[in-house]
C-alpha cells in the first residue's frame, strides 16, 4: 500500500468492495511510520494500539457506501485535544497531559469512523515557522533532511509528504498550515475564520486560530474540510454559514473567466527568485486555461508582520496565563509559595520562543504601551482587511507565493527571531482579515530542487473557489506527482 | 519608542508575565526584544485617523445560551484530577500562599 498512489475516494471504494480492510490500511500507515520516523520525526506520539483496535471493529461491522471516511488513517496535530491520548502542544508544560474530552474536530472524525494513527509534532504551542521550537525535537523535511518542514504544523505536513497518511489536521494562526504545506509540496487549507470549531484546540491567538487540513490531493482536502466544518455550540465564533460539499463539483470545475488578482507585494523582489519563477509560470498556466490575471496592490502587506506579532502575541500572553502549575501540566519543584509555583513553573515549563511571545504580548498590552502597540496594531489590522475587501470587489481569487523562500536549513534562522518572523509575511494577512487561504504544490526550485507552494486567497466563506482553482491547477500540472524519497524508496 | 524597552523594562514586563530570567538569558533576550519592538514601531508611519480597531474576524454577534449546571461523572472527575500535579482526598493541592510555610 503506497499512500502516494491513491486517495480517499479510491480507498473508500476498495474498502466497500472488500479489496482492502481498514486494518490493512492502518498497518500500512504504521509500517510507513516505522520506515520513515527515525529520519523525519513527524510524530510526537503514535496511537498504534487504539488505531488497530478501531480498524478491527470497523472491519467486523463492515464499511458501507455512505461512510466515506470510515477506516481512513489520518493524523492529528498535537495541539488538538484527543480524549485519553496525551496532547502536548510540543511543550514540556504539557508533556504528561491527558485530555478528558475530544476537540470538536476530533469528535466529528471519530463519528465518521476515521482513524487517528498519531499526534504530529509542532513548534511549541504552535509558535514558530520551522518546528525547531518543539520540546520533542525538530521535524525534518522529507525532501531534504537537513531542511526544516516549516511550521508550526511541520509534523502534519511532513507526515503527509513522507507518505505516512493521506491527511493530517493542522492549525493556522499566521501561516502554520500553509507554510509547511508549501515547504513539503503538499496541499494545505486554512479555512475562513469561524468555518471550523476551535473547541478543544489549545488556544494561541484566538481571533486568528483556525483548524484545517494538510493532504496530498486537493480533492481529499475538500472532502475532509466538509467533514470538520460547521457551527458548534462550544465555540461562539463558529459560523452559522451553511457548509458546502466542497468536493462535489470539483470534476466540473473550470478557471475560464476566473478573475485572478496578483498583488505586486506577493511577487516582489523580497521573494526569492527561484520561488518567483515557479509562481509566475503557474500564473501563466492558469492564464492559458482562460483565467484573467490582473496585477493589484495590497498596500498594507508590509505591516502584516508587526501587526500580527503584536496582536497574536497579546492574545497568546492572555491565553497562556492558564499554565500556572496548579490544575494540570508541569509544576516546578522546590517551590516555597504560590508566587513561586507560578513563576518557576512558567519559567521552566515554557521554551524560549513561547516566553519571547508572552513577553512581547504582555509588553504590547501593558499600561502606557497599549495605545501605541495593541490598539495601533488593531487599527492597522482593519486596514489590512479592507485591502482584501477592495480587491475582492472585482476579483475572485488572489494568487501569489506562500513563502518568501523554499524550506530553509535547520538552524539557519532560529537565533534571529526577527528574520524568522519575516518568513510569515505572505501568510499572516489572511489570518488578520479572517479570509480563507490555501497553499498548493506549484513546482520545484531550480536552485535547490525543493517544492514551491502557490498561495490562493479567497473571499470569506468562499473556500469553494479556492478548491476549484486548486483542483484545475493540480489536474493540469505535474508537481503533485513527485514525492519525497525516504525509507529505501526508489 | 523602542528606547523604552531597556533591561529594566524587560524585567518589569517579566514580572507582569510571571516569568523570571537569569542575567545570561537577559543578555540574549533584551537585544532581541528591542529589535522586534523596533519592527513594531514601523506602524507609527501608518495613518489610522478615524479607523476603528479590529479585534476579531468573526461575523457572529451576541451568542447566548442558558446557563445550566451539568453534573459530570466520577470518572471524568478522576480523569481531571489525574492531570493535576498534586492531589489529596480528591482535591487539588497547592502550596501555601504565604511565604515559607510548607503546608
Amino acid at each position: 500500500m503506497d499512500f502516494n498512489q491513491t486517495d480517499i475516494t479510491q480507498l473508500h471504494a476498495d474498502l466497500v468492495a472488500g479489496k482492502v480492510t481498514a486494518t490493512e490500511l492502518v498497518e500500512a500507515s504504521l509500517k510507513r511510520m516505522d520506515a520513515t520516523e527515525a529520519d523525519v520525526n513527524a510524530f510526537v506520539n503514535r496511537n498504534d494500539e487504539a488505531a488497530l483496535k478501531q480498524a478491527q471493529a470497523l472491519d467486523a461491522a463492515g464499511i458501507k457506501e455512505d461512510q466515506l471516511l470510515a477506516g481512513i488513517p489520518l493524523a492529528v496535530k498535537d495541539n488538538i485535544l484527543t480524549q485519553g491520548l496525551t496532547t502536548t502542544a510540543s511543550s514540556k508544560m504539557l508533556e504528561h497531559f491527558t485530555p478528558v474530552f475530544d476537540a470538536t474536530v476530533v469528535e466529528k472524525l471519530n463519528q465518521a469512523g476515521a482513524i487517528n494513527v498519531g499526534k504530529t509534532n509542532l513548534d511549541e504551542f504552535a509558535m514558530g515557522s520551522s518546528t525547531e521550537t518543539s520540546y520533542f525535537g525538530t521535524t525534518k523535511n522529507p525532501w531534504d533532511l537537513t531542511r526544516v518542514p516549516g511550521g508550526s504544523s511541520g509534523g502534519s505536513a511532513a507526515a503527509v509528504a513522507a507518505g505516512d497518511v493521506l491527511g493530517a489536521l493542522g492549525t493556522d494562526t499566521g501561516g502554520s498550515i500553509r507554510m509547511p504545506s508549501a515547504f513539503n509540496g503538499v496541499v494545505g487549507m486554512k479555512p475562513t475564520y469561524g468555518r471550523v470549531s476551535r473547541w478543544g484546540v489549545i488556544a494561541f491567538g484566538s481571533s486568528f486560530d483556525q483548524v484545517g487540513w494538510i493532504t496530498r490531493t486537493v480533492k481529499d482536502n475538500a472532502i475532509l474540510m466538509s467533514a470538520i466544518s460547521g457551527q458548534d455550540d462550544h465555540d461562539m465564533t463558529s459560523s452559522h454559514q451553511a457548509v458546502p460539499d466542497f468536493a462535489a463539483g470539483l470534476d466540473e470545475a473550470s478557471v475560464k473567466g476566473l478573475r485572478i488578482a496578483v498583488p505586486k507585494e506577493y511577487v516582489s523582489d523580497a521573494i526569492d527568485e527561484d520561488v518567483r519563477e515557479v509562481i509566475e509560470a503557474g500564473l501563466k498556466h492558469l492564464e492559458s486555461l482562460g483565467a484573467i490575471v490582473d496585477e493589484v496592490s495590497l498596500p498594507h502587506t508590509k505591516y502584516g508582520v508587526p501587526v500580527y506579532y503584536i496582536l497574536a502575541s497579546s492574545e497568546a500572553s492572555s491565553n497562556l496565563q492558564r499554565f500556572d502549575g496548579i490544575r494540570y501540566g508541569f509544576r516546578a519543584d522546590d517551590v516555597k509559595n504560590l508566587e513561586d509555583v507560578y513563576v518557576k513553573t512558567r519559567s521552566e515549563g515554557f521554551g524560549e520562543e513561547v516566553k519571547r511571545r508572552i513577553m512581547l504580548g504582555t509588553f504590547s498590552l501593558s499600561a502606557g504601551f497599549y495605545d501605541a502597540y495593541f490598539n495601533k496594531a488593531a487599527k492597522v489590522r482593519r486596514l489590512i482587511a479592507q485591502d482584501f475587501e477592495k480587491v475582492f470587489e472585482d476579483h475572485d481569487v488572489i494568487i501569489g507565493a506562500t513563502g518568501v523562500s523554499t524550506a530553509f536549513k535547520i538552524g539557519e534562522d532560529i537565533d534571529d527571531p526577527k528574520k524568522m518572523y519575516y518568513n510569515d509575511i505572505l501568510t499572516v494577512t489572511a489570518n488578520l482579515a479572517g479570509v480563507p487561504a490555501m497553499s498548493i504544490p506549484a513546482g520545484f526550485s531550480k536552485k535547490n530542487g525543493m517544492p514551491v507552494g502557490m498561495q490562493l486567497i479567497g473571499k470569506k466563506y468562499d473556500e469553494q473557489t479556492l478548491y476549484n482553482t486548486a483542483y484545475v491547477f493540480e489536474q493540469t500540472t505535474d508537481a503533485h506527482n513527485h514525492h519525497a524519497k525516504l525509507g529505501g524508496d526508489q | 519608542m523602542a528606547a523604552n524597552l531597556d533591561r529594566e523594562q524587560v524585567k518589569h514586563v517579566a514580572e507582569l508575565a510571571k516569568l523570571s530570567f537569569t542575567d545570561a538569558e537577559l543578555d540574549k533576550f533584551v537585544p532581541q526584544l528591542e529589535a522586534i519592538v523596533e519592527l513594531f514601531d514601523q506602524l507609527e508611519e501608518v495613518d489610522t485617523t478615524g479607523v476603528a480597531p479590529m479585534t476579531t474576524a468573526t461575523d457572529e454577534v451576541n451568542v447566548m445560551r442558558e446557563d445550566v449546571a451539568v453534573k459530570s461523572s466520577d470518572e471524568l472527575r478522576q480523569a481531571l484530577l489525574d492531570n493535576a500535579p498534586e492531589t489529596e482526598n480528591g482535591l487539588i493541592k497547592v502550596p501555601a500562599i504565604l511565604d515559607g510555610s510548607e503546608d
